[in-house]
């Protein structure tokens, strides 16, 4: 029950934000503020309340499940479960919402009810998917996310943002239709094995497939997930919707959109196409690479200080996608923890980037400079996010990244190296951000204020969190361990080779 | 005539019946409310009379009619999407025209003749219910006479649609020349024991026929018609003709199709097949150029019988829900889309432009929401209705194998989203204050009833998108007996 009243709160939310905007602009802020609270704090309940067990349960069972039936004649049941795995990924979107309700705090202005309602529902659909564990519901979490995002890019987005906000859209939309077609591909290749109608994950893991199918099904479950990861080549729709989202739609998509793929990989493509994905982990290990350098060259060329954070966004998540290939326990929780900590710090930077857009009404990096005697607590907040960013030991994102070469040097030392070469990478472009922001001369004589106490205090919140796992990682290890595990008894059951 | 067969015949005689009441108080005096009301009494009463028809089930009433589960749920579909073109086209009709009784006359009559094509068993009752349905359409379509567009939108129907009842009649004779029936089912015998080679006649009229069919269906490339007599045409008869006309044919196509045995055609089978692909891209590809919306959504609807036919061509049981269920979705989110468009449209004329919809939400956001509903279940978004249709039309097409097909109609989906986004971005773009406040000053006035309509519409959209349970049920009770 606990699991509906998660996603129902935020609906609900939603709708009573945008009824109480006639009340004053406050009144709907406070609202999505009072409804992420209550989530979070039953989120956190939850962690509480298997304290000890988290951490134990065998591989493969639920902390909490609901199953109701919701479309018999197809087998479709509203069928909603919470792992290790889920409920982090659910805290962090109840967290990185509050964020996001912080940091357009003071930057939306106009209809404001509307906004949050659709803040609230694009989260709805956001923990939908990390919770839904049928496929159908999954896909329906999945779309449901698509339509209140686009409202916000494409309403309270910059100059571009129907181009962005339409490209977005149809990207998704397409990708996500392959994955239908795939869902429903291994709909009825389970029905012709045991005579059984159902889009239930728990039943439709094991099916036996085999080719010329299989291979297929999977790349239609995996072009979808590498859409939304993002996956060079079918990034192009990022950086353009990360630049012209306004700052909450930013830090939601960078934070948590893009992790809904990361998670789909390793909840869905692995262990439902164990034997397919171990044959494509190779090339899609290669493509991880080929993310992380490109996104990390094309983020040191940028001028565009949304732009950058958004290649760099692209570079992370090449760490992910090679973590989850290596498919072994060190890379796999390296991508874990990467998933959280990418969320924090690219959501960190994202509104730091909106703070400093709303103050100067620019982003261009040519125009910027000098900033740190005007501004201090935001330079000093930036300067922790970039190091952040670009893997200082002690911040989260070090771990995540170091746990993900060490496993993936066992799979493919060659791809391992060039990797290594993303780090070197992203300390230039890190360190060219806060130069080029925060010191040198300041050509245009920039006099703003600094950031609010409750900027501080949100961003001060990350930065905790952030310190938190690069010191203690083992927190978030052990509750995503059950699940994790169960990926690396796959490895095992199919006698594959040690990687 | 049996009992029997009055009760089975009792939906017809009820709308025929309400015809005449109507034409006879229009000829004592003109009130329009007063005619408006007594269409709504009469249609809903002909809804309330497949409940007594329901008890004689399944019974065949002289050599033309039969009253089954399948022809029972379509007559309710097509009856109940009457009743909601005539609720919307009251207030249309009220600030705009000066004789506005007699389209009800006409409205009735159409309907009429789409209840015969939904229960004939028979070339004849096939042949009268299209013409009764047709002719009705040449009056309503050139309805606004005086307006732009109107005469030449209802000539141009009238001319095709009189081409395409020749071809149908041709056809018709061909394979009666050959079968010796103008009955389905004994066609069905005289089929079964023909070798399909051989049979240049049967073909012959087999093609004839789908392109008759094709016609009125509008998909390509039977389709010319389309966009023009969308444009021209009042905004409840486009409404009408997307979808009571459309659908009275789907219904008939599949009673056709699986009734007189003509599924196992291979020849046929691939015609439709390259018929659906011709009208999803051809829709699609239309569509995407168009800046007036009428047109726009003229376009869309033969993309989306194209995906009809999808489900059509992969054949077995799971073709007939999946296209009953996809039209069910089909009308339902077109009549929402078109009672937006009568609503907004003002008084000298429809609202076609894109421009008239610019920053809808900020001005009349019950209206936008509609709109974006409908719009977003066009394009088969989860929540709407029209999200459950499309992914039953996948999984009909899936399970046949046909994976071709659906990859384009993937594909297609993918393209129309483009479109349907075009609207939906001009629905919500910013406005400046006062210009909101200026405009909702001159909102046109809008019947209760026409409310009453959108409000049903929209709240079935959303409830087929979230919870299809009980219509999937009904659909596979009904539509069962078409086997």
């Amino acid at each position: 029950m606990i699991l509906v009243a998660l996603i129902v709160i935020l609906l609900a939310g939603g709708l009573l934000a945008w009824v109480l905007e006639r009340w004053g602009a406050h009144w709907a802020r406070w609202t999505a503020v009072v409804a992420l609270g209550i989530d979070l704090i039953l989120g956190l309940l939850l962690w509480v309340q298997h304290q000890g067990r988290v951490g134990l349960v065998e591989p493969g069972a639920w902390l909490a499940a609901v199953q109701w039936p919701w479309i018999p004649q197809f087998g479709i049941s509203v069928h909603l479960a919470i792992d290790g795995l889920s409920l982090l990924l659910v805290l962090l979107t109840f967290f990185l919402g509050l964020m996001a309700v912080a940091g357009s705090w003071s930057e939306v202005q106009t209809r404001v009810g509307f906004f949050h309602f659709n803040l609230l529902w694009v989260l709805a659909g956001i923990v939908g998917v990390f919770l839904a564990l049928d496929l159908f519901l999954f896909y329906f979490f999945w779309e449901m996310m698509l339509v209140p995002m686009y409202l916000i890019i494409a309403i309270w987005g910059h100059e571009n943002r129907v181009y962005a906000a339409v490209k977005f859209f149809i990207f998704t939309q397409a990708s996500g239709l392959l994955m239908l077609l795939a869902i429903l591909g291994l709909f009825f290749i389970h029905h012709q094995h045991t005579g059984v109608y159902t889009f239930d994950y728990t039943q439709l893991l094991g099916t036996p497939l085999g080719p010329p199918t299989s291979p297929w099904l999977m790349l239609g479950f995996f072009v979808a997930f590498a859409v939304k990861l993002p996956m060079v080549p079918l990034h192009t729709w990022l950086p353009d919707a990360h630049t012209e989202a306004p700052t909450a739609g930013s830090v939601i998509l960078a934070g948590l959109l893009l992790k809904t793929g990361a998670y789909g990989l390793l909840r869905f493509v692995v262990p439902l196409f164990p034997e397919e994905a171990w044959m494509f982990a190779p090339a899609a290990m290669a493509l991880g690479v080929v993310g992380i350098l490109y996104g990390a060259v094309l983020a040191f060329a940028q001028t565009d200080l949304k732009r950058l954070v958004a290649y760099t966004s692209v570079s992370h998540m090449g760490f992910v996608l090679l973590g989850v290939f290596a498919w072994n326990e060190l890379a796999l929780q390296g991508a874990v923890l990467e998933i959280i900590c990418h969320g924090l710090s690219t959501g960190g930077l994202f509104m730091l980037v909106g703070a400093l857009q709303e103050r100067l009404h620019t982003r261009d990096l040519r125009r910027l400079g000098g900033l740190w005697s005007t501004v201090p607590r935001l330079g000093g907040i930036g300067m922790v996010l970039a190091m952040a960013s670009l893997g200082l030991p002690g911040l989260g994102n070090f771990v995540a990244e170091f746990l993900v070469l060490v496993g993936a040097f066992r799979a493919s030392p060659w791809l391992t190296v060039i990797a290594a070469l993303g780090l070197v990478l992203a300390t230039a472009y890190a360190l060219r951000f806060i130069q080029h922001t925060f010191h040198g001369p300041s050509t245009e004589g920039w006099c703003v204020p600094d950031l609010s106490t409750r900027d501080i205090a949100a961003m001060a919140a990350m930065i905790v969190v952030l310190v938190w796992l690069g010191l203690y990682p083992q927190a978030v290890i052990d509750v995503a361990g059950p699940t994790l595990g169960t990926l690396q008894q796959l490895a095992d059951q199919l006698g594959m080779p040690e990687r | 005539m049996a009992t029997v067969d009055v009760l089975g015949l009792l939906p017809l005689l009820t709308v025929a019946a309400t015809g005449l009441v109507v034409l006879l108080a229009v000829a004592v005096r003109r009130h329009h409310g007063g005619v408006a009301a007594l269409t709504w009494i009469g249609l809903a009463g002909a809804l309330a009379s497949l409940a007594a028809a329901s008890s004689v089930v399944p019974s065949q009433i002289t050599a033309l009619f039969i009253l089954d589960g399948y022809g029972l749920f379509y007559m309710a579909l097509l009856i109940g999407a009457s009743l909601a073109v005539a609720a919307l086209a009251y207030g249309y009709l009220e600030e705009r025209e000066d004789n506005p009784e007699e389209f009800y006359i006409l409205l009735l009559s159409a309907t009429l003749g789409a209840l015969v094509l939904v229960m004939s068993r028979h070339f004849a009752a096939l042949f009268l219910g299209l013409e009764l349905l047709s002719v009705s359409l040449y009056a309503l379509i050139a309805y606004q006479g005086t307006e732009e567009g109107a005469l030449e939108a209802g000539l141009k129907y009238l001319i095709l649609a009189a081409a395409s009842s020749a071809f149908l009649l041709f056809g018709m004779a061909l394979i009666y020349a050959e079968l010796g029936t103008l009955e389905f089912d004994r066609m069905a015998l005289g089929l079964v024991a023909q070798d399909e080679a051989r049979h240049v006649f049967v073909l012959t009229g087999l093609a004839l026929i789908v392109v008759g069919i094709g016609f009125k269906l509008a998909v390509a490339p039977f389709h010319l018609w389309t966009p023009d007599v969308y444009q021209g045409a009042p905004a409840p008869v486009t409404a009408f003709v997307a979808t009571v006309s459309k659908g009275s044919v789907v219904a008939l196509l599949l009673r056709f199709f699986f009734q007189a045995g003509v599924y196992p055609y291979d020849s046929v089978v691939v015609a439709f097949g390259l018929i659906a692909v011709a009208s999803m891209f051809v829709g699609n590809l239309l569509a995407l150029w168009q800046d007036n919306v009428k047109r726009l959504l003229a376009y869309s609807s033969i993309a989306h019988l194209g995906y009809l036919l999808v489900a059509l061509v992969a054949g077995g049981p799971r073709a007939v829900e999946a296209a009953t269920f996809y039209l069910v979705a089909y009308m339902v989110t077109t009549l929402g889309a078109f009672g937006v468009v009568t609503v907004v449209s003002e008084k000298d004329h429809d609202a076609e432009a894109l421009e008239a919809y610019r920053g809808l939400f900020w001005r009349r956001p019950w209206l936008a929401v509609i709109l974006t509903a409908a719009l977003l279940s066009l394009a088969g978004i989860p929540l709407t209705a029209g999200f459950v249709g499309k992914f039953y039309v996948l999984a009909a097409g899936i399970e046949s194998s046909l994976w071709l097909l659906v990859i384009l109609l993937v594909i297609n989906s993918a393209i129309s989203v483009f479109y349907y986004l075009r609207l939906l971005v001009v629905i919500y773009s910013l406005l400046p204050e006062e210009e909101i406040r200026q405009v909702a000053g001159t909102a046109p006035s809008f019947s209760r009833m026409g409310h009453l309509a959108l409000a049903m519409l929209l709240v079935l959209l959303v409830w087929l998108g979230v919870y299809p349970t009980p219509l999937v049920h009904t659909i596979r009770l009904t539509v069962g007996s078409l086997w």
